[in-house]
């Protein structure tokens, strides 16, 4: 199960904060580092499938645009749980559900770029 | 000379050379003297957050240039002209670049598609072949122009196209490549390049990955991401046909998560072995060649993405995917062990040997590093800064059939 800050109503909340209304108070709570460093793994990791830009690749593209019609709950869902039949693997092993959330809320308002040294 | 008369044609190629002269004249007035060198210890370095090749020479193991503006370069891969002085860049964003290693300079580029994923070079060297997601398909390019020459759509149902993977060069101008949406394979003969002739081999298995020729261009192998097994042809025979292999590998098992696809090419093959990554378990698998039977399995440290043999086939090295890809694993084929394990960075994503195997250098992307190995001693060489390096690719890949 999903915790309910993923539930529809909240869902679109949250694109409005995500898309800069208001300050997002799950980012408050996540500390810079860790957000660095799933900004690098969605970006590099997840970008072996997806592309490094998230034009897609062997997976799909992860742009707003390519994921207007998707429910952040859904994707969140997927990146935590996999999607079986596809290559889609389940990334629960190296995230927490509220960590996939946060990455799919991100996905939809446009995904930031990493921080360069 | 051979004391013909000159055709038009070399009349043309003449004219050109001499209408060159003033154009390579001032190139050369700001070298202090021009410098003739052999291409045979270069290689390129795909940096891929940069869009920039760096060019690299494996004998002084160091950087001699870099060539910037090459586009979105995440996943690029790279073929070379038979004379080694051509890389031909295959980009994310679908461009083709074409660079010259020896002026260190781009010398051509298009843009050929939405999205790629890399590409191939006939045996004559005439035909650079891109393979596509977006358009899903393979366009073929004249090597020297860029010029579009043929267009082949993986349409394998009324108006749906197919991701293409595995594209690999097979003897005599002809191309095979699987369409990962359609479970198939397609064998693309451009003797005729006007004329194209597809020989299309259906249901050849779930979820097609990657595909690799072996190195005497006879089998044709393709990883299947949705079965446990790999579909194998025979390209000796009259008919080409598909044949399942190592069918039922997992035995059933739950597969472990694949956070990253393997790779495939001919580098698998040592000696009568062929090494080939599992998909979803911790294991290379072992084959022989002439029965195709599954001979062993080894256990490695995590999911197999390069299963690479050093040119003589005395070792195979392994690196793998996140989160196990700060190591890599070297296995001795007499003995089939693991017999090391190095640590040569943080998220290594490539390795390449140089053309006789005494050195390997593995990219590190994560500590923009690549480390250069002594494939005997086991101890760094060199280490050279290079931002975020993904593929490396040497030009003695211009001579081996399927690179």
């Amino acid at each position: 199960m999903l915790s309910d800050n993923t539930s529809p109503i909240n869902a679109g909340l949250w694109l409005c904060l995500a898309a800069g209304l208001v300050a997002t108070p799950v980012a408050a709570q996540r500390a810079p580092m860790r957000e660095q460093a799933l900004i690098r793994m969605v970006r590099q990791d997840c970008g072996s499938c997806h592309g490094m830009h998230l034009t897609g690749g062997l997976g799909p593209a992860l742009t707003p645009a390519a994921l207007a019609d998707k429910p952040v709950e859904s994707l969140a869902a997927t990146i935590f749980g996999g999607r079986p039949g596809t290559p889609m693997p389940p990334w629960k092993a190296m995230l927490s559900e509220a960590e996939a959330t946060w990455i799919a809320q991100r996905l939809v308002a446009g995904f930031p770029q990493e921080a360069r040294k | 000379m051979n004391g013909r008369p000159m055709n038009a044609m070399n009349r043309r190629s003449l004219l050109a050379a001499f209408a060159a002269i003033p154009l390579l004249q001032s190139g050369c007035a700001s070298r202090s003297s021009p410098v003739v060198e052999g291409s045979g210890d270069l290689g390129v370095v795909v940096e891929r957050a940069r869009g920039t090749l760096a060019i690299i020479n494996t004998s002084r193991r160091e950087m001699v240039a870099e060539v910037t503006g090459l586009g979105d370069l995440s996943h690029a891969s790279v073929v070379f002209s038979r004379d080694a002085r051509f890389a031909y860049v295959f980009g994310r964003d679908g461009a083709l670049s074409k660079i010259d290693v020896l002026q260190r300079r781009l010398v051509a580029r298009v843009m050929q598609a939405g999205n790629s994923i890399g590409g191939a070079i006939s045996a004559d060297g005439t035909l650079v072949a891109a393979q596509n997601y977006t358009p899903g398909g393979v366009k073929v390019f004249d090597a020297r122009t860029l010029e579009l020459v043929a267009d082949l759509p993986a349409e394998y149902a009324p108006g749906k196209l197919s991701r293409v993977v595995g594209l690999v060069d097979l003897p005599g101008r002809r191309f095979a490549y699987c369409l990962f949406d359609a479970n198939a394979i397609w064998i693309a003969d451009l003797s005729d390049v006007r004329n194209p002739k597809l020989t299309k081999l259906q249901n050849i298995g779930k979820s097609p990955y990657d595909a690799l020729v072996t190195p005497n261009g006879r089998h044709y192998i393709a990883g299947l991401f949705g079965e446990d097994g790999l579909a194998m042809i025979d390209l000796w025979e009259p008919e080409p046909r598909v044949r399942r292999i190592l069918d039922g590998y997992g035995r059933g098992q739950e597969p472990l998560p694949v956070y990253k696809m393997p790779h495939l090419r001919g580098w698998a093959v040592a000696g009568r072995y062929a090494y080939l990554p599992a998909i979803g378990r911790h294991e290379v698998l072992v084959v022989d060649t002439q029965s195709w039977l599954e001979v062993g399995r080894i256990a490695v440290a995590g999911q197999p993405v390069f299963v690479i043999a050093r040119p003589d086939g005395r070792q195979i090295w392994v690196n793998f995917a996140v989160p196990d890809y700060d190591r890599v694993q070297v296995i001795d084929t007499p003995t089939q062990k693991v017999v090391a394990t190095l640590t040569p960075g943080k998220a290594v994503l490539h390795m390449e040997f140089t053309p006789r195997g005494e050195a390997v250098w593995i990219s590190s992307r994560d500590d923009n590093r690549v480390s250069v190995i002594d494939t005997g001693s086991l101890q760094t060489l060199a280490k050279l800064d290079i931002d975020a390096p993904s593929g490396i690719f040497f030009t003695s890949r211009a001579a081996r059939m399927g690179f």
